[in-house]
C-alpha cells in the first residue's frame, strides 16, 4: 500500500473552522504527502479525532506530533510508532461480476468477511473493513474480475489496552 | 482528554450595547495598548471611526502596511510588550505579510488587526477581498476570523495572550466590515482566554540537576544564547550564571545584548559572520549549554559538523525546537528565566582555567578587522566609530544584508532589546521601519537606524512618518552602491559576475531634505565623525547620513552557507 516508509500521527483537535486546513498545511509546507486522513467527532462533539498517515520516516515523526502540538487547536497529538494498536479501515469495491463469476467473487468476499452492500446484472459491490494490508489482499484477488471502483476511509487507531490514544 | 478543563466564564462589562468597532477599541484598551501602527481603507472604516473617538490610544499612520508590521515588531522588540498594526481587507492585509513573517520567524508578540469585506461577500471574490486568515496561515501562530459580533471581545483576548505567552510570535485577527459595525452588550472573557494553551514554564528539578552536573564536569563548556534571553528577560539570570560558573558566552543575532557585549566572559556573536573566536570555542567545546535558540542553519553551517564533540543541554519554552536539528542530551523545556535561576543556583563552577587561556589566545589572535584603504570609507569603520561615540549605549536597528553583519560584528550593546535586527527572515526594509517603532516605545532613549542603501530604498516612503512625528532618529545608510550581500557572494562563489546587484542609486541627502528631514552626505573619511556626531545629537527629527563606502569590501570572518568552521574564511 505505501512505497517506502509510513508513519501514524492520531490528533485531538478542537472541532472549529479551519483546523483541517491548518493540521494538513502544517504537513503540507514540510513536504510530505499524507497517505490517509480521517476525520470524525470523538466521544465529546466539541472535539474530533483525527489519524492521519503520512509517508515519513517514523524518526520524524515526533517533531511532527511536536509541530501538531503547537497549533492552538490542536489538543493532543501522539506519534504512534511500534506501540501496539488497534488500525481499521473500511473500502467499498465495486468490481465486474456477470452471474457466471459471482459465486467466485462471493467466495472471496467470504474469506475476508466482506459483506455484499450492492448487486446489479453487471457488478457487485462489496465492503471490508480491516488493516490496510487486508484491504489490499483483498483489492489484489479481486482485480482480475475488473474493479470498476474503489472507495476508502483511511485508517484510523486506537492504542490498545486501558491507555489514551 | 487527560483533564477536564474549566471554560472561561464571561462577564458583561457595561449593560450598554457598543458595536464591534467599539468593542475591539475597547479590547485594544484592556490590553494597555497605547499605540498602534496602521493605514485605513473600506473594510477597516468603522474600526478607525471607533479609534478617533480613543484619545488615549494612538494611532501612527504610516505609507506603507509593511512599515506598520515592522514598526510593531520594533515596538515589541523594544519594549517588551505586544506590538499592534492594522490594515484594511485585501491589499492591506497582504501588505502586512512580510512584516508578519518576520515576526513568526523572530518569535515577536504582534497583534494584527485587519478589516475584512462584510460576511455576505466573503468567498465571492467581493472589492478588496483576499482570503487573509488562509494567506496568513503558516505565518501566524494563530489566527481567526471574527464572524459574530460577540466574537469580537474574546478574539481580542485571546489574540494578546497568545501573541505574548509561551514562545511569543504574531496573531492575526481578520474582521468583517458589517461585524464592526454590529452592535451587542461585549462579553470579556475572565480568565485565562485559552484554557488548553499552557506552556511548560518551570523546568523538570532532574533534568536541570543534570545540566548542572553535566556542566560542572565539563572542561571545554560554552553557553550558546539566543533570542529567548531577551523574550524571557533573563538577562540577568544568564549573566549570573555565567559569573558563577566562568563559562564563556556566545550569542546569536537574536540574542545580541542579551549579556553587556562589554563583559569580559561574553564572545559575542557566532555563527556565519561571526567572530573567529566564538566560532572555534563553540566547536572545540564539550558541553554546550544552548538556551532560547533553535540551532539556526546561519549559527551551525552543516549540522554534522557543528561542535561535533559536544553534549548538549538544551533549554527552550518551544518542546518542538528541542532535537529538532540537533539531539538534546539534556533536554529542558521552560522558560528562560526561571530555568537559568533554578540552574544558576545549584550551578559549580567547572575547571576551565586551561579553556580559557585557549580562548583568550583566539580572541588576541583572531580580533575582527579591516583593511582601510586610503580617502576610502570603510563601513565597518562607520560601526566602529557608531560603537565608540554611543558606547553601546544606543538603541540600534538594522536592515539586511553586509552592514548588518558589520553592526552585529562592530557594535556591542551593554544590554537586551537594544540591538534590533530581523534575523530569522532577513528581511530588506525592516531597519528604518523597526527603528520607528523602537523610538515610539522608548522615546527617553538614542535609537539609531543603520541601513544599506538597497534596503532603504524598500520603505524610505516613510521618512515623512518620522518627519510627522519628530522621530529624532539617525538613519545612516551604509552606501556601497551595491546590493553588497549578493555582490559578495557573487564574488565569492559566482566568479565575480555582478548580475543585477548594482544599484544607481538617488541622492538620499536631498531625498531627506525634500521629506524635511535633515540630509547629510559623507564621502571621506575625515568626514564620518563630524556628521555621525551632528546625527546623534538631532533632537528635532530624522537626520540621513548618507555615507559613501568601499564598494568592494567583504564582510569577513565567514563561514560559507552549509559549511563548517573549518572552511571559515578568514582576514588574517
Amino acid at each position: 500500500m505505501i512505497e517506502g516508509q509510513a508513519a501514524t500521527i492520531s490528533v485531538l483537535v478542537e472541532n472549529s473552522p479551519g483546523v483541517l486546513a491548518r493540521v494538513a498545511g502544517l504537513i503540507r509546507r514540510r513536504g510530505v504527502n499524507i497517505h490517509s486522513l480521517s476525520v470524525g467527532p470523538t466521544e465529546d462533539p466539541s472535539i474530533s479525532r483525527m489519524t492521519i498517515v503520512v509517508d515519513t520516516p517514523p524518526e520524524r515523526t515526533e517533531q511532527f506530533a511536536k509541530q501538531l502540538r503547537k497549533l492552538v487547536e490542536v489538543r493532543r497529538a501522539t506519534a504512534i510508532d511500534g506501540a501496539a494498536t488497534v488500525d481499521r479501515e473500511l473500502a467499498l469495491i465495486k468490481v465486474n461480476a456477470t452471474p457466471g463469476t459471482r459465486m467466485e467473487i462471493m467466495e472471496i468476499a467470504n474469506v475476508f468477511r466482506a459483506s455484499v452492500v450492492d448487486l446489479t446484472d453487471r457488478t457487485m459491490t462489496l465492503e471490508v473493513t480491516g488493516k490496510g494490508e487486508k484491504v489490499d489482499a483483498i483489492l489484489s484477488l479481486l482485480s482480475k474480475h475488473g474493479i470498476r471502483e474503489v472507495a476508502r476511509t483511511g485508517q484510523v487507531t486506537l492504542l490498545r489496552g486501558p491507555q489514551a490514544t | 482528554m487527560a483533564r477536564q478543563l474549566d471554560a472561561p466564564t464571561t462577564r458583561r462589562t457595561r449593560a450598554r450595547t457598543q458595536t464591534g468597532a467599539q468593542i475591539l477599541v475597547e479590547a485594544l484598551r484592556r490590553e494597555g495598548v497605547e499605540i498602534l501602527f496602521g493605514h485605513p481603507g473600506g473594510a477597516s472604516l468603522p474600526i478607525y471611526d471607533a479609534l478617533y473617538d480613543a484619545r488615549d490610544i494612538r494611532h501612527i499612520l504610516v505609507r506603507h502596511e509593511q512599515v506598520a508590521a515592522h514598526a510593531a515588531v520594533g515596538y515589541a522588540r523594544a519594549s517588551g510588550r505586544v506590538g499592534v498594526c492594522t490594515a484594511t481587507s485585501g491589499p492591506g492585509a497582504t501588505n502586512l505579510v512580510t512584516g508578519i513573517t518576520d515576526a513568526m520567524m523572530d518569535s515577536i508578540p504582534v497583534v494584527a488587526i485587519t478589516g475584512q469585506v462584510p460576511r455576505p461577500v466573503i468567498g465571492n471574490d467581493a472589492f478588496q477581498e483576499a482570503d487573509v486568515t488562509g494567506v496568513t496561515m503558516p505565518i501566524t501562530k494563530w489566527n481567526h476570523l471574527v464572524m459574530d459580533v460577540g466574537d469580537v471581545a474574546p478574539a481580542l483576548q485571546r489574540a494578546f495572550y497568545l501573541a505574548r505567552t509561551g514562545r511569543p510570535g504574531p496573531v492575526l485577527v481578520d474582521v468583517p466590515r458589517d461585524v464592526s459595525q454590529a452592535s451587542c452588550v461585549p462579553a470579556f472573557l475572565e480568565g485565562v482566554p485559552v484554557p488548553t494553551y499552557r506552556p511548560t514554564l518551570d523546568g523538570a528539578p532532574r533534568q536541570i540537576a543534570a545540566a548542572a552536573e553535566l556542566l560542572a564536569a565539563a572542561s571545554r563548556p560554552v553557553i550558546y544564547a539566543g533570542g529567548g534571553i531577551i523574550s524571557a528577560e533573563a538577562s540577568a539570570e544568564l549573566t549570573a550564571l555565567a559569573e558563577r560558573t566562568r563559562i564563556p558566552v556566545t550569542l546569536t543575532l537574536m540574542g545580541k545584548g542579551a549579556m553587556d557585549e562589554l563583559h569580559p566572559l561574553c564572545l559575542g556573536m557566532l555563527g556565519m559572520h561571526g567572530s573567529v573566536y566564538a566560532n572555534y570555542a563553540i566547536n572545540e567545546a564539550d558541553v554546550i549549554l544552548a538556551v532560547g535558540v533553535r540551532f539556526d542553519d546561519r549559527v551551525t553551517g552543516r549540522l554534522a559538523d557543528f561542535a561535533p564533540r559536544a553534549r548538549f543541554i538544551h533549554i527552550d519554552i518551544d518542546p518542538a525546537e528541542i532535537g529538532k536539528n540537533k539531539p538534546a542530551h539534556v533536554p529542558i523545556v521552560g522558560d528562560a528565566k526561571r530555568v537559568l535561576a533554578a540552574l544558576a543556583a545549584q550551578a559549580r563552577a567547572p575547571q576551565i582555567d586551561g579553556w580559557w587561556r585557549q580562548i583568550e589566545t583566539w580572541r588576541t589572535r583572531y580580533p575582527y578587522r579591516y583593511r582601510p584603504r586610503d580617502g576610502v570609507i570603510s563601513a565597518q569603520y562607520v560601526c566602529e566609530q557608531l560603537q565608540r561615540l554611543t558606547g553601546g549605549e544606543a538603541i540600534v536597528a538594522t536592515d539586511v544584508g553586509q552592514h548588518q553583519m558589520w553592526m552585529a560584528q562592530w557594535y556591542r550593546p551593554r544590554g537586551p532589546r537594544a540591538f534590533i535586527s530581523s534575523g530569522g527572515l532577513g528581511t530588506m526594509g525592516f531597519g528604518f521601519p523597526a527603528a520607528m517603532g523602537a523610538k515610539f516605545a522608548r522615546p527617553d532613549r538614542l535609537v539609531v537606524a543603520v541601513v544599506g542603501d538597497g534596503g532603504f530604498q524598500m520603505t524610505m516612503q516613510d521618512l515623512i512618518t518620522a518627519v510627522e512625528h519628530r522621530l529624532a532618529i539617525p538613519i545612516i545608510i551604509l552606501n556601497n552602491g551595491a546590493l553588497g550581500m549578493v555582490r559578495q557572494w557573487q564574488t565569492f562563489f559566482y566568479g565575480d559576475r555582478r548580475s543585477a546587484s548594482m544599484l544607481r542609486n538617488p541622492d538620499f541627502a536631498r531625498i531627506a531634505e525634500a521629506f524635511g528631514a535633515r540630509g547629510i552626505r559623507v564621502d571621506r573619511p575625515e568626514q564620518v565623525e563630524p556628521a555621525l556626531r551632528a546625527a546623534l545629537a538631532e533632537e528635532r527629527g530624522p537626520v540621513v547620513v548618507d555615507v559613501q563606502c568601499d564598494p568592494e569590501e567583504n564582510c569577513l570572518p565567514m563561514i560559507p552557507s552549509g559549511q563548517s568552521v573549518a572552511e571559515m574564511i578568514i582576514d588574517d
